[in-house]
């Protein structure tokens, strides 16, 4: 059991505490939130399991910084369609959510 | 692509043609519409008298392309097929002036005569299928091109009854499906072949052959309106007079029964099919159906309805013809493929006289009608002496091939049912006709019409006295070349000699 | 040549066009868009002409190869997939030029997002790896999210956060089994994995990760929650947008990663339950159809019916031989492109009912068979495809599928799809009933331009065709397929 493998499972961790998250939580930036607590732990587990001794891989660092973009995008849409949708209607959750 | 192809391409080009040009046309253009339905009905009969003549000279009349790989779309004008064309490109023109006529007063035409081409275009493509594939594609495009027909007057009832008619036919389309698709997974393309292609199989595979012919059965028993298939048909009745005639006497419920047709002579052959034991059961559905249809006419007192009931009853003669082994009865079904049609629609015809000129669609309100419409009269006279089988009308010629066929095949029982049903035919046909010629009238008419020069309008009298003289003129000549008995004899004669 | 030049075009041109339309005026951004429709046309029908003509290859994207840099395949089904997505958004495109005239101005950035949602698309059609699958299924999500919330009502803009959320779950799920493949392989190329892929317990439970996403994604029952409001709620031209393009793409990766790990690796079990779940979309969608009153939510929820049949494909080939494999290859497929014709056709001509009668109730539309039969003639020719009943492409696809059914053994599917049509027809007629219904007189209707008739008309014309001349285009999707000719 090496060190990288730590990250791996915490990475699974925060990926399950955030899952979680998103699902129980009704308050939509608690989920958003909650969505890039997966999303960093997704992305340590990616990191972690790489690191099995193979020296540097560059690949899921590139992987890593994609996904990185990609989560703050995600997040950024997500708060502007969430504001509109707050100026709209005054609620900050969705109604009858699933 | 060569002359003859294109031939059998034109004579479905013709109806598809015109049901563009109809469905483009506006509402306002009667004149035009009118002149090209008629051209149209024409240009496609000339063009099926033409292939008549070819196949009665053995010429090759094909037309085919690749759907998916091992799958072809196949139009191919054979005996069986070109018979059924002839009978649904005389009748379709007939029915067009008819409907002309008809629907004077009418909203929506544009959209009815566009169906109406495109219902022609489906039967036309079920008649020259090459193989089951292509059959099934007109089949259930006959089924779409019907429904906007029976519901076209758009009230509750004729929605409903719309409602029903989708239930039956498309579930009835769907059996179908299986059971050419499950008949493609085992033996590849079945193409229409004079006596089958299917004998030749591993006897193993039976019990999976009589499991597919029964769903293709009951899947063509719908449109055909077997028992107990057929509750759809009287409540279609709701529809125009025009779509009664022609979907009875033609289009849908021919196509079922013609679909079964070929089931047992070109799919499976009807050798094989009596090896296999589809014979009996296939004769025994067709008797129920046959008396259970007389009887229940027995019982209507609306006219449209009482023919209904004598169409779910007579088309399955043709049905009991198929399921006699042997060439008399085969032709005995045959022929009553033609001569049911004539017969029918012409008493199609003279009830939507009655119902548009006297405004009366009840038999018991038919009292002196024949003072009033004679030649209408006349020719329901003669449809209904048709129906019973009285000579010389046509339908003495079908019931007497039948009637021998059955004892040719060893199914002396067939006799009996013929003989109760022809007694049933004449007790629901004769009182009828006794009210019409020897009643006199109680109250005075309330006339539905302005009428010219004749009893009824030109376009409606004259269609039904030419289908009322045909079915006479088929029985009478029935022995000259050309004759539908003559036709059926040459079928046969290519199904079972080789 | 030009086919070689025109795959980075398939990139560069409507990434290119988004940030300069993002700059545009209001104005100017239609008129680009229109402008770009041919260009990207053409390149899309250059790449296909070259596979058919020179075969199947890859490409790396500046010539910088895998794994760092950005690897292409372009196969059959790749080609086909690019060309198909042209050609629906194109007449989509087409359609929203004239629709969107009478919506307030900042529905112009339709075109912007447009162009992005369709790089994304080529995008996951092109990827010859799993990340980038990852790339383009993002990129597509967010853009296609972004377009729902363009009409800016409450409803609307629940319906994209909804959207924006199952989305955003299922691209990190794909992403965590993504990863646990990358640890586990070190490779992330398709070919790579194909040569290296075992059956054991991590890439399990990364197939299971992978799956779960992707079904989110792409809707499947029970999984189908986001999708009705969002597809029912957008603007038109949107709604046949994600539904006839937007979902084929997460099945797409599925289809894909499934073919590739190979039958050796992914499990029987899997693919009956993914069956299953296909059977009950079939069923509830098909059901829940025929309740809905509203036009467009009736449409979406035949959406979500639709899908279940194409995941009829995953227990066709796993475990059958190879005949029914293809036949389940071809089957699908020929659904996938039918479907996504009838379907933009279906909602094309949805709105210009609704346009017609000024409300989007089912029960308005009593009568309209006298005013708008063209609108109603495309709605009933995608319907037929829909149904499953010939001459469509839609009929095509299921006699394919049977076929496969009934040789593979698996003969409890048949039912599916038996009782899949007849739900279809239901839902499909309750519109049709009402249109023939006479009712208290409407005698005029509002007259929407004919160009939004015409592409209706197109799309639905084109579900039919392809059903006729089917074993063409079937013959060049198979090119470079597992399940090739032969």
């Amino acid at each position: 059991m090496s060190g990288a493998l730590v990250f791996a499972w915490s990475g699974v961790v925060l990926f399950s505490l955030g899952l979680f998250g998103f699902i129980v939580h009704r308050h939509l930036l608690r989920r958003l939130l909650a969505f890039n607590i997966m999303g960093s732990g997704a992305f340590l587990v990616l990191v972690g399991l790489a690191q099995d001794g193979r020296g540097v891989d560059p690949v899921p660092h590139a992987m890593v910084i994609t996904g990185i973009v990609v989560a703050v995008a995600s997040t950024a849409l997500a708060l502007v369609v969430f504001r509109r949708w707050y100026r709209a209607s005054g609620r900050t959750d969705l109604p009858e959510d699933t | 692509m060569d002359w003859n192809s294109l031939i059998l391409f034109g004579v479905l080009a013709t109806s598809l043609v015109a049901s563009a040009v109809i469905f483009l046309l506006d509402e306002s253009r009667l004149v035009l519409r009118s002149a090209f339905n008629v051209a149209a009905a024409v240009a496609k009969l000339l063009l099926v008298l033409w292939i008549i003549w070819g196949v009665y000279r053995n010429v090759e009349y094909e037309l085919r392309f690749t759907i998916i790989d091992g799958v072809d779309f196949i139009l191919r004008a054979d005996a069986l097929g070109i018979m059924f064309v002839g009978l649904s490109s005389l009748l379709w023109l007939f029915t067009t002036l008819y409907a002309i006529g008809y629907l004077e007063k009418v909203p929506n035409r544009s959209r009815f005569f566009g169906f109406f081409s495109l219902c022609v275009a489906s039967t036309v493509g079920i008649a020259l299928a090459g193989n089951l594939f292509t059959f099934l594609l007109f089949y259930e495009l006959l089924t779409l091109s019907t429904y906007p027909l029976v519901v076209h007057r758009g009230t509750r009832e004729s929605l409903r009854a719309g409602q029903i008619y989708l239930y039956y036919t498309l579930g009835g389309g769907a059996l179908l499906l299986f059971g050419v698709v499950a008949l493609h997974v085992l033996v590849g393309d079945t193409e229409f072949v004079p006596g089958g292609s299917l004998s030749g199989l591993d006897p193993t595979l039976y019990p999976l052959l009589i499991g597919i012919f029964v769903m293709m059965v009951i899947g063509l028993g719908v449109k055909a309106a077997l028992f107990p298939l057929h509750a759809w048909l009287p409540m279609a009745m709701v529809a125009p007079a025009p779509v009664s005639a022609l979907l009875h006497a033609v289009a849908v419920v021919k196509a079922g029964a013609f679909g079964i047709a070929r089931v047992v002579y070109d799919v499976y052959g009807i050798e094989f099919a009596n090896t296999l034991g589809l014979l009996g059961p296939l004769a025994i559905a067709a008797s129920i159906t046959i008396l259970y249809g007389s009887l229940r006419a027995l019982a209507q007192d609306d006219l449209k309805k009482r023919l209904a009931f004598s169409t779910i009853s007579q088309v399955s003669y043709i049905i009991l013809g198929i399921s006699l082994f042997g060439p008399i009865g085969t032709i005995g079904g045959l022929v009553h493929l033609l001569h049911q049609g004539l017969m029918k629609i012409t008493l199609f015809f003279c009830a939507g006289n009655y119902a548009e000129t006297l405004g009366v669609h009840k038999v018991s309100e038919l009292d002196g009608a024949g003072q009033r419409m004679p030649a209408t009269s006349v020719a329901f006279t003669l449809g209904a002496f048709g129906m019973i089988g009285i000579p010389p009308m046509a339908g003495f010629i079908s019931k007497w091939y039948l009637g021998m066929g059955a004892l040719n095949a060893g199914m002396d029982w067939v006799l009996a049912v013929l003989i109760l049903s022809s007694l049933l035919n004449a007790a629901y046909f004769l009182p009828i006709l006794y009210r019409i010629w020897f009643r006199r009238r109680e109250r005075p008419w309330c006339e539905g019409k302005v009428v010219g020069r004749f009893e009824t309008p030109a376009l409606l009298l004259i269609p039904t006295l030419a289908t009322a003289a045909f079915a006479l003129v088929a029985g009478l000549f029935a022995g000259m070349p050309f004759s539908p008995l003559y036709w059926a004899q040459v079928i046969v004669s290519r199904e079972y000699l080789p | 040549m030009i086919g070689l030049w025109s795959v980075p075009l398939l990139f560069a041109l409507p990434l290119a066009l988004g940030i300069i339309s993002l700059l545009a005026t209001p104005a100017w951004r239609a008129r680009l868009g229109l402008a770009g429709l041919p260009l990207l046309l053409a390149a899309s029908t250059a790449v296909f002409v070259h596979l058919v003509l020179a075969g199947p290859h890859t490409y790396a994207l500046g010539h910088w190869g895998a794994p760092l840099g950005i690897s292409l395949v372009v196969d059959g089904l790749a080609a086909g997939m690019v060309l198909l997505t042209a050609v629906v958004a194109s007449l989509c495109a087409l359609y929203a030029w004239v629709y969107l005239r009478d919506q307030p101005p900042s529905t112009s950035f339709f075109w912007p997002l447009l162009w992005f949602l369709w790089a994304g698309m080529n995008g996951i059609w092109l990827a010859e790896d799993v990340f980038n699958l990852y790339v383009g299924l993002e990129v597509m999500g967010l853009a296609a999210v972004g377009l729902v919330a363009l009409k800016a009502t409450p409803q609307a803009l629940a319906a994209a956060m909804r959207y924006l959320l199952a989305a955003l779950l299922g691209s990190l799920a794909y992403l965590l089994g993504v990863a646990l493949l990358y640890a586990n392989y070190g490779t992330l190329s398709m070919a790579g994995l194909h040569e290296v892929a075992t059956a054991d317990v991590t890439t399990q439970v990364a197939l299971a990760l992978i799956i779960l996403g992707l079904l989110l994604k792409t809707a499947l029952f029970p999984l189908h929650a986001w999708l009705p409001p969002a597809h029912g709620g957008a603007l038109t031209p949107v709604s046949a947008l994600l539904s006839a393009l937007v979902v084929k793409g997460s099945f797409y990766i599925l289809l894909r990663i499934w073919v590739m790990l190979g039958p050796e690796v992914t499990p029987f079990a899997t693919a009956q339950l993914l069956g299953i779940l296909g059977a009950g979309a079939v069923f509830y969608g098909g059901w829940m159809a025929w309740r809905q009153h509203h036009l467009k939510q009736l449409v979406a929820y035949s959406t979500v019916a639709q899908i279940g049949y194409l995941f009829l494909f995953f227990p066709l080939v796993t475990g059958t031989g190879p005949e029914a494999a293809r036949l389940a290859w071809d089957g699908t497929l020929m659904m996938l492109i039918a479907h996504a014709l009838a379907k933009a056709a279906l909602f094309l001509s949805a709105g210009n009912l609704i346009l017609a009668v000024g409300s989007a109730h089912i029960g308005h539309l009593v009568g309209i068979s006298r005013f708008r039969p063209m609108s109603l003639f495309s709605f009933g020719l995608a319907g037929v495809s829909l149904m499953g009943l010939p001459p469509s492409g839609g009929f095509t696809g299921k006699w394919l599928l049977l076929n496969s059914a009934i040789l593979s053994g698996q003969w409890w599917w048949l039912i599916v799809l038996f009782l899949g049509g007849l739900l279809s027809a239901a839902y499909i007629f309750k519109v049709f009933r009402m249109s023939f219904r006479e009712g208290p007189q409407i005698d005029h209707s509002a007259s929407p331009p004919l160009l939004l008739d015409v592409t209706a008309l197109l799309l639905a014309a084109g579900a039919i065709l392809i059903g006729l001349t089917a074993h063409l285009p079937l013959g060049w999707v198979r090119i470079g397929s597992p399940f090739g000719a032969g």
